[in-house]
């Protein structure tokens, strides 16, 4: 995978922007159902925001909001620090690239992307330079009097962009633009795309319900969830410490496991795990937002834990249990392990998952085999 | 040889739909007033005979008046219904595009008849103008069900993304959505023309004294001496019909093509 497009040097630069985008308050409601619940959020001028979260969770129509195409309810949506109220969609800095991509079928591929220049008063010579200027910064050189119907899926994203930042917006909004390509062209166009959003400068709001899209592309990522934000954070704090086991379960696997809760220091809650014993878990790694119906529980991701051989050293503490399943990857393996002594709270088996990068020379192991678990108490989370 | 019965029976349904069409130009062309075999002879005279009757020319100029204007006011209705339908949640909508449907199951004899007594009782005078009114009205389901499958095809982000684009609601409308229903809006002409062309009940009902073609050709009916002219009517008709079809149909492949939809066969 490619890795987050986040440095540090880059979200510090990130912080100091003025914000673009501020939401403060927003309400939607459809009749009865209420889409979206008190959104305050504020993007930033040149990130690359994703609004991330299952269907249904109001993502789309958050970002459909900023755009004009829906009216809220109540509250303030504000861009570059103009109220939005009244400024309907056609006159928003805004662009948008629709999931179906919405390119004209009637038009060529020039026509399209030359589409909303109808009311700019340079000359006809002018705008064709600015169209093919915008196809060849999507890599669609030429194409410009190509029919767009016959267009490949990869093609027609590219010719949504370009029909949507020839009119330099402010923001540009992105509703799901790779779902529908297959896993290749995604995973190119998602590398395209940073190099793009960096290369304009422009704010890029995301839309997406795939975690791992998410993850790769955004400097910070807002996790949703029934019309209301859950978490809001960069890639690698959202996925190394969620604030809720339901955060956790959206953005990539996690091992849960109840825990005791014994005592507290100033900086550590002292916690005791089925499997794992004592542990005193750093209060950064403490998320007191939701606990949970089972009271409270600590989490781990499969590839913070490893097997190691019997008796190996090292700073990490290690826990024995027996391999319980074993499935084969390629370039992983995971392995999940019953732990000794998991079941000592109520007797229920938690096997835990572990994610192990196949090497040379390492042989994969069998089921119903003892193995050691290497684990450090700064991989765990504590929600209570 | 398998399948036999089934070619016999589509050779004969084929036949019987056919066969009485291609007549009309051998008994057009027949220098016998008597509809009958065997022919007689050759002659052009029946056509000729068309060409000077200065009735049959003031029925078709009013059956033509009648088909143009009917179709355009059901298409440029049945576009608003089609769009309020298809782009719009309202109350009573189920209700209202029912309403609109009627004609299409309710016996004309039953629309001409109540027609005629409101028309009669409002004091107006019976013309071309009420047949207009009438053929509209029965016309007005078939253009909203061609162009209600017109609109229902579009992406609705077509017009949003034009929208977004800086153009207007109305813009984008004429820029996108109605080069796109283009062949939706062509076919539904065409199919309210044909229909209002050879409607007849609520022609002989609300025209008054104005002849249009199918209550000419009925009132010539009764005498023989003129079938034969009504044969070469019937095929100018014929060869009209071929002609118009023709058209329609470039102009859907056009579209198609254009388009680069699916070519699910047409309505045509």
């Amino acid at each position: 995978m490619t890795t987050p497009k986040s440095t540090a040097a880059h979200r510090a630069a990130m912080a100091g922007a003025k914000p673009m985008i501020e939401i403060r308050e927003v309400q939607k409601h459809y009749g009865d159902y209420h889409a979206l619940r008190g959104i305050d959020l504020t993007i930033r001028a040149g990130e690359f925001f994703s609004l991330l979260g299952p269907s249904g969770c109001g993502k789309t129509t958050l970002l459909r909001t900023i755009a004009g195409f829906e009216d809220i309810s109540s509250g303030v949506v504000l861009i570059d620090g103009q109220d939005m109220q009244d400024v309907p969609a056609n006159r928003r800095p805004t662009n948008m690239v629709f999931q179906s991509y919405a390119i004209f079928p009637h038009l060529t591929v020039a026509e399209n992307v030359g589409f909303g220049l109808r009311r700019d008063p340079r000359s006809k010579a002018e705008k064709a330079a600015a169209v093919e200027q915008a196809l060849e910064m999507v890599g669609l050189k030429g194409y410009g009097s190509r029919a767009s119907h016959a267009l490949s899926g990869g093609q027609r994203q590219r010719v949504a962009l370009a029909r949507a930042l020839i009119l330099k917006p402010k923001v540009l909004l992105l509703d799901e633009p790779l779902s529908a390509l297959d896993r290749k062209m995604r995973e190119q166009m998602q590398v395209e795309l940073i190099k793009l959003q960096r290369q304009v400068g422009i704010t890029f709001v995301l839309v997406t319900h795939d975690q791992e899209e998410a993850l790769v592309m955004s400097d910070r990522i807002a996790v949703m969830f029934e019309g209301q934000i859950a978490q809001l954070d960069g890639p690698e704090a959202l996925y190394a410490r969620p604030t809720s086991r339901r955060v956790a379960n959206f953005i990539g696997v996690m091992n849960f496991l109840p825990a005791r809760v014994l005592g507290e220091t100033g900086d550590a809650v002292q916690i005791e795990a089925p499997g794992l014993g004592r542990v005193d878990i750093p209060m950064a790694n403490v998320s007191r937002a939701d606990p949970g119906d089972d009271g409270p529980s600590i989490g781990f991701r499969p590839e913070a834990v490893s097997l190691v051989a019997p008796g190996a050293q090292g700073a990490n503490r290690v826990a024995e249990g027996v391999i319980d399943e074993v499935v084969y990857y390629g370039d992983m393996t995971y392995y999940d392990v019953r732990l000794d002594g998991s079941g000592s709270f109520d007797g229920q088996a938690r096997p835990v998952r572990i994610a192990m990068r196949n090497v040379f020379g390492r042989e994969v192991q069998d089921v119903g085999t003892r193995a050691n678990v290497s684990w450090s108490p700064g991989s765990l989370v504590l929600f209570r | 040889m398998k399948g036999r019965g089934l070619r016999a029976y589509a050779l004969i349904y084929l036949l019987f739909l056919y066969a009485p069409i291609l007549l009309l130009p051998v008994f057009a062309f027949n220098s016998g007033t008597i509809i009958a075999f065997p022919l007689k002879g050759f002659t052009t005279e029946w056509f000729s005979q068309m060409w000077g009757n200065a009735s049959l020319r003031r029925a078709l100029t009013n059956s033509l008046t009648i088909a143009v204007s009917a179709s355009i006011l059901a298409t440029c209705l049945g576009i608003f219904a089609a769009r309020a339908s298809t782009r719009f949640a309202f109350p009573g909508k189920g209700p209202i595009m029912g309403l609109i449907m009627l004609p299409l199951v309710l016996p004309e004899i039953i629309v001409s008849i109540s027609l005629l007594v409101v028309l009669l009782s409002l004091g107006v005078q019976l013309s071309i103008l009420t047949v207009i009114l009438g053929h509209t009205l029965i016309c007005m389901p078939y253009a909203t069900v061609i162009l209600s499958t017109a609109f229902n095809s579009l992406d609705r982000s077509l017009e949003e993304a034009a929208y977004d684009l800086g153009e207007t609601r109305w813009s984008a409308f004429r820029l996108v959505i109605l080069p796109l229903v283009m062949p939706g809006i062509i076919s539904s002409l065409l199919m309210s023309f044909t229909i209002s062309l050879d409607e007849f009940i609520i022609a002989f009902f609300l025209a008054g004294n104005e002849p249009t073609l199918p209550t000419y050709i009925f009132s010539q009916l009764r005498f023989p001496k003129q079938i034969p002219m009504i044969m070469a009517l019937g095929t100018v008709l014929v060869l009209m019909s071929i002609l118009l079809l023709t058209v329609a149909e470039y102009f859907r492949r056009r579209g198609i093509a254009k388009t680069g939809t699916k070519d699910t066969g047409g309505f045509l």
